[in-house]
């Protein structure tokens, strides 16, 4: 089965990997297929570093999906049946949102918005990103307007982090000590309860009391929204197990970002998701460097090479070419590792490309590879 | 091969952080400056936070939890979240009240999770502790030299910037305390450094000078040392490059081998003049930051034997 394959029948793609290894590319790729093939297609980034746009050779993209004219992506030499909109994700933004929805009345969500930990949680510490991007995948999913979704994740090593975020604030939300603090009444009531005591008082000694109170704050003012985010959580948990969701692992040959891949495949299999396919950017092929010949007609050429170019510049171009060889090598037991750790997942290999290239011409040629 | 001399330039700091995106060798250069530090006879520690046992791997030893000796004088740690609460309420609680953490901990665990930037807190916590002459925790040997291989750009940010914030949030706390002498440690210049890692690649730098942008404005740190790793160095001067497009256009034909040599050692020249541009862009955004430039590596495995040839390259760097 060829990665197209798999993406033909699945709704949500999301690419996972090292960062550096041409992740946003590969994502952009991806939705550009699948919109060659007829298909609506909305391409989320978290990523705020704008390499989105720059894939896309746009100056910025909107935090609300942006239909790219087929004009725009006309050098990119794929004629597009569906569509392909574009978006940066605003973690800040996303969060506020959810909690508009949830949110029973004005009051409650001034107040959450209010709340100084709120706001350092909504920005950009700890799981939030995360959640925020699961939270918009499935929104978008939702909302009926896609027939196909791509994310582009954020490039971190903590993809892990990525799939137990719904988790996490579940189990957080969950966790029967925490339903202390979301009591409506102030710190002193808190106090009063007898089994709590001893562990409030340790908080207290440990975090001071000012911290504590704008902990308490924080889950008086959310206590209201626990309903809703638990669904929320629960439903983007789902959504990430369907059939319908599948998982792409971006790489290159290297070295750093195979081990990291590898990592990457046993926990996304631990945690019982679907890879869909692995994509392997940047190699230098061995044909390319033409290493497939007898080592014997390495003399040869450079003596043509000598010969037409004096002994300085031909035996330099020589060794560049050796050089090409070892790389072509290197990158070979790269390969060869990932698919002894990843059997039976189709793998798709990228060529290093033409660095000439405009960005559209890139995006085109990855997008030829991917679905040939 | 301790040559006894002290150990050069920054590794003469107690905590040196090593921060950079994911996937341009971060953890590798952690472990090649404490191998150079070990060398010169410093008692040093490599500092994994929110790893997987990386350094290990490199050094060919298994992860355990812990300080783990890996080389001559040369150890490593993977920074444990839980295990750093766990040494600051030993050290910070009265026996009376440790006796209480059983039916807390798990209440304790929830709120640290809970609360914006306290993991990173623990764990910046914890790194300060390892450079601290006197260890805090119960048979800890003092270490000359702590070198961290940092979480990738913006978990780093929240590792050095919590300290001022708990400082600030949490007035008078015990907490606020110990954010206020972690953070001076941190801006201690004679005690603690930073260097950053990228690669010539436009993402790697864009994001580099995101970072460096962010740790002024937002923990007022400067970086000391920016290292480029994966430099590959096949630039040709023009008469050169101008040859080889000369001798494609020509007759007589170069046999296809040949030909597609010349093809690839002009790509490689141009690979090399983006990368340029780029190492220019970022000597541009941190002027006046010194630099050192790592070649490409075209050997496939890497381990003990590459780290120390490494260790060799940019010691004479440093």
């Amino acid at each position: 089965m060829s990665l197209a394959g798999v993406l033909d029948e699945r709704r949500i793609c999301i690419c996972v990997g090292a960062g550096g290894v041409g992740k946003t590319t590969s994502a952009a790729a991806i939705a550009l297929g699948l919109a060659e093939r007829g298909r609506r297609v909305a391409l989320i980034t978290i990523d705020p570093s704008r390499r989105l746009a720059g894939a896309l050779a746009l100056d910025a993209l909107a935090s609300e999906p942006q239909l790219l004219s087929a004009e725009h992506l006309a050098p990119a030499g794929i004629a597009l049946r569906g569509e392909v909109w574009a978006m940066v994700l605003d973690p800040k933004r996303t969060f506020d949102d959810l909690v508009r929805r949830l949110a029973v009345d004005e009051a409650t969500r001034d107040r959450v918005f209010a709340n100084r930990i709120y706001r350092e949680i909504s920005g950009a510490v700890g799981g939030s990103h995360e959640f925020t991007a699961i939270a918009k995948l499935f929104e978008l999913d939702r909302s009926g307007q896609f027939d196909a979704i791509v994310l582009d994740t954020p490039p971190s090593r903590n993809t892990l982090d990525f799939l137990r975020a719904p988790e996490q604030l579940m189990q957080f939300i969950d966790a029967p000590s925490l339903r202390l603090f979301l009591a409506p009444a102030g710190l002193g009531a808190r106090f009063a309860n007898r089994a709590a005591a001893p562990a409030m008082a340790l908080m207290r000694r440990l975090i001071g009391i000012d911290l504590l109170a704008e902990i308490a704050l924080f889950f008086a003012a959310v206590g209201s929204l626990v309903g809703g985010f638990r669904e929320r959580a629960a439903a983007v948990e789902a959504l990430l197990r369907d059939r319908g969701t599948t998982f792409v692992l971006v790489s290159s040959p290297e070295r750093e970002p195979v081990r990291e891949s590898i990592a990457f495949a046993a926990q996304l299999r631990q945690a019982g998701l679907e890879i869909g396919g692995v994509v392997v950017n940047r190699v230098v092929s061995v044909r390319d460097a033409d290493a497939s010949d007898a080592p014997s007609d390495a003399p040869a050429t450079e003596l043509a090479l000598v010969a037409a170019l004096g002994e300085r510049l031909g035996g330099l171009v020589a060794a560049s070419a050796q050089r090409a060889v070892l790389q072509a090598h290197q990158d070979q037991l790269g390969i060869a590792q990932l698919r002894g750790q990843l059997d039976g997942v189709p793998l798709t290999l990228v060529p290093r490309l033409d660095r000439s290239l405009g960005e559209l011409e890139t995006l085109g040629a990855v997008t030829r590879r991917l679905f040939a | 091969m301790i040559d006894g001399s002290p150990a050069p330039g920054l590794l003469g700091r107690r905590l040196v952080f090593v921060v950079g995106k994911g996937g341009v060798g971060r953890s590798t250069l952690a472990a090649t400056l404490g191998l150079i530090a070990a060398r010169h006879g410093a008692r040093t520690i490599v500092a994994e936070v929110s790893g997987r046992g990386e350094l290990a791997q490199l050094f060919g030893v298994a992860a355990e939890p812990g300080e783990v000796e890996v080389a001559p004088r040369l150890w490593a740690i993977q920074i444990d979240t839980e295990r750093a609460l766990d040494e600051y309420l030993h050290e910070h609680l009265p026996l009376r009240m440790l006796a209480d953490l059983v039916g807390a901990t798990r209440l304790i665990g929830y709120l640290a999770a809970a609360t914006p930037g306290l993991r990173e807190l623990l764990n910046v916590g914890k790194l300060w502790e390892l450079a601290q002459p006197e260890r805090r925790v119960p048979d800890g040997s003092p270490y000359d030299l702590v070198v961290v291989d940092a979480p990738a750009s913006g978990h780093s940010l929240a590792l050095l910037t919590a300290p001022r914030s708990f400082a600030r949030t949490a007035q008078g706390g015990p907490i606020a305390r110990q954010g206020g002498r972690i953070d001076a440690f941190l801006h201690d210049r004679r005690r603690t450094a930073m260097i950053a890692v990228t690669r010539p690649e436009e993402a790697a730098v864009s994001e580099l000078l995101d970072l460096n942008g962010r740790l002024l404005r937002e923990a007022g740190l400067p970086v000391d040392l920016i290292v480029v790793n994966g430099v590959s160095d096949e630039r040709l001067d023009d008469a050169d490059a101008r040859a080889l497009r000369a001798v494609l256009g020509r007759p007589p034909e170069l046999p296809a081998r040949a030909r597609a040599a010349v093809e690839r050692t002009l790509a490689a020249d141009l690979e090399s003049r983006i990368e340029r541009e780029q190492i220019e862009r970022l000597a541009a955004g941190l002027p006046g930051v010194p630099r050192v430039e790592l070649l490409r590596s075209y050997s496939g495995e890497f381990g003990l034997v590459e780290l120390e040839a490494l260790a060799t390259q940019l010691e004479a760097e440093l």
